[in-house]
């Protein structure tokens, strides 16, 4: 479960986060949307501290990850984190990128690494793939190994930031039916996305920003049906 | 003009043999300067400030002196201060790899700040800590950009490593000297060793393209 309460992060002046409390529970699939330069890449980012809060908490499963006492590293083996440009590791194969955390800070075998490898890259259906390198992949199968990289953690709490921005609009499918399985899964889900189809059917919440603010935070059908501010209903209208 | 190289030939395995003297320097004080350089470039790119003014201080120091001069320093002035007798290689590949170390940091620094953020933040992402992700992830990516860089350092090295006969360092110049010396014949050993000095630089140069045109390959 996430909870945040009054999260606030600026860059030098900018305010960039506006007082945001909100909460996920465990398992629940939550679709961030919003303008550009709302601020969803920076909420997402500071659930994994690759971005540190400028004031405000965040609590994973009661504990206060904002707190300096907390261990960041032990955070993050926790949350696994999907790219818009998928970020694969490009001088090792697609097994290799999916083995690497495991062994480096997990410290499992290369076998046991090996097996969930292998494992998840039969769910996204690249098991083809694994002595690949991440060059000779499409957009849309490089996104797929970049979940399946981000799984083999074995995180409890999964981030999205636009996984499907980057792709050719044929290959969109093919990482959200991948999604969708995850979702399936009980796994607690973030996604900052653009396709509306796809927040709407899989998500159980949608969180609006604007401006920095956290404006709407509603289950997807009352949102798309009848949002409460002018705001939300200026940008489905543009989007939808 | 008259060349006679007839009389410098019972010297050619004594000359032949700096060979091994110079590629051995040479290799051992790009390792060292390589090694050091990378560490500088960490220093270079750390937030906390006293460390890169270290670094930033360490380069003006060894690039704004001339290379002669550190050598001399190193291998007159080391018996003075602390009194150790330091040999002339060792003084050599000591001074070589601090100045190869100050001017490689800088292109180990463009190195790594090429590599894309994103390989940062995926290692980071998946709890992976500095050193690791440093060491697997982008310093493995910074060096295949500056392969080309580092070869050009090397080569550099190569060349300048002839200032060591200044020590006694009885590397291919300076046996070119001996021989000059003994036979009073300057232009045929001097010719002799500028000849070897050019294959290397060219093998080096062939064996660099290979292994760029190879790594190219793999993208
Ligand atoms: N590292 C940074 N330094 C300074 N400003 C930043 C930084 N990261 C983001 N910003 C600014 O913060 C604001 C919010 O950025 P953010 O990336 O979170 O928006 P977003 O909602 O994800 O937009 P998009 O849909 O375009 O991805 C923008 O104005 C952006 O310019
Ligand atoms: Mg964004």
């Amino acid at each position: 479960m996430i909870r945040i309460e009054h999260l606030v992060k600026s860059f030098g002046p900018l305010e960039v986060l506006k007082d945001i409390s909100t909460q996920v529970d465990t398992g629940e699939v939550v679709a961030i949307i919003g303008p550009s330069g709302s601020g969803k890449s920076t909420l997402l980012r500071c659930i994994n501290l690759l971005e540190v809060p400028t004031a405000g908490h965040i609590f994973i499963d009661g504990i206060d990850i904002t707190s300096p006492k907390c261990d960041i590293l032990k955070v993050r083996q926790n949350v696994g984190m999907v790219f818009q440009h998928f970020n694969l590791f490009p001088h090792k194969t697609v097994l290799g990128n999916l083995t690497y955390a495991p062994m480096k800070v997990k410290g499992l075998s290369k076998a046991d690494a090996g097996k969930i490898a292998l494992d998840l890259l039969a769910k996204v259906g690249l098991s083809e793939k694994a002595d690949q390198y991440p060059s000779r992949l499409s957009g849309g199968q490089k996104q797929r190994v970049a979940i399946a990289r981000a799984l083999a953690m074995e995180p409890d709490i999964m981030l999205f930031d636009e996984p499907t921005s980057a792709l050719d609009p044929e290959m969109v499918k093919e990482v959200l039916d991948v999604m969708k399985g995850l979702a399936d899964t009980g796994i607690t889900m973030c996604i900052v996305t653009h396709e509306m189809g796809f927040a709407r059917e899989v998500a159980d919440r949608v969180l609006f920003l604007d401006g920095g603010y956290l404006v709407e935070d509603a289950p997807p059908d009352i949102f798309f049906s009848s949002p409460k501010s002018d705001r939300a209903q200026q940008f489905l209208e543009k989007v939808l | 003009m008259n060349l006679d190289f007839g009389q410098i030939i019972p010297s050619l395995p004594f000359i032949l043999q700096g060979i091994l003297v110079t590629l051995r320097f040479t290799v051992l004080s790009a390792l060292l300067g390589f090694t050091l350089g990378t560490l500088l470039s960490l220093l270079k790119i750390s937030s906390i400030k006293p460390l890169r003014w270290f670094a930033e201080f360490y380069t003006s120091i060894f690039r704004g002196t001339p290379l002669i001069l550190q050598l001399a320093l190193v291998y007159f002035a080391t018996p003075q201060i602390i009194g150790y007798k330091i040999t002339p290689i060792e003084a050599g590949v000591f001074t070589f790899s601090l100045n190869s170390a100050a001017y490689s940091s800088e292109t180990i620094r463009a190195g790594i700040m090429a590599v894309d953020k994103g390989q940062r933040e995926a290692s980071m992402s998946l709890g992976v800590a500095y050193r690791p992700m440093m060491l697997d992830i982008i310093l493995p990516q910074a060096f295949k950009n500056i392969l080309p860089a580092l070869v050009n350092e090397t080569i550099a090295l190569l060349k300048d490593s002839a200032l060591v006969s200044t020590i006694g360092v009885l590397d291919l110049m300076r046996r070119a000297q001996v021989v000059a010396g003994q036979t009073f014949l300057y232009f045929e050993p001097l010719l002799v060793v500028g000849v070897v000095y050019y294959v290397m630089v060219m093998g080096l140069t062939q064996a660099a393209q290979v292994l760029e045109r190879r790594m190219r390959r793999s993208d």
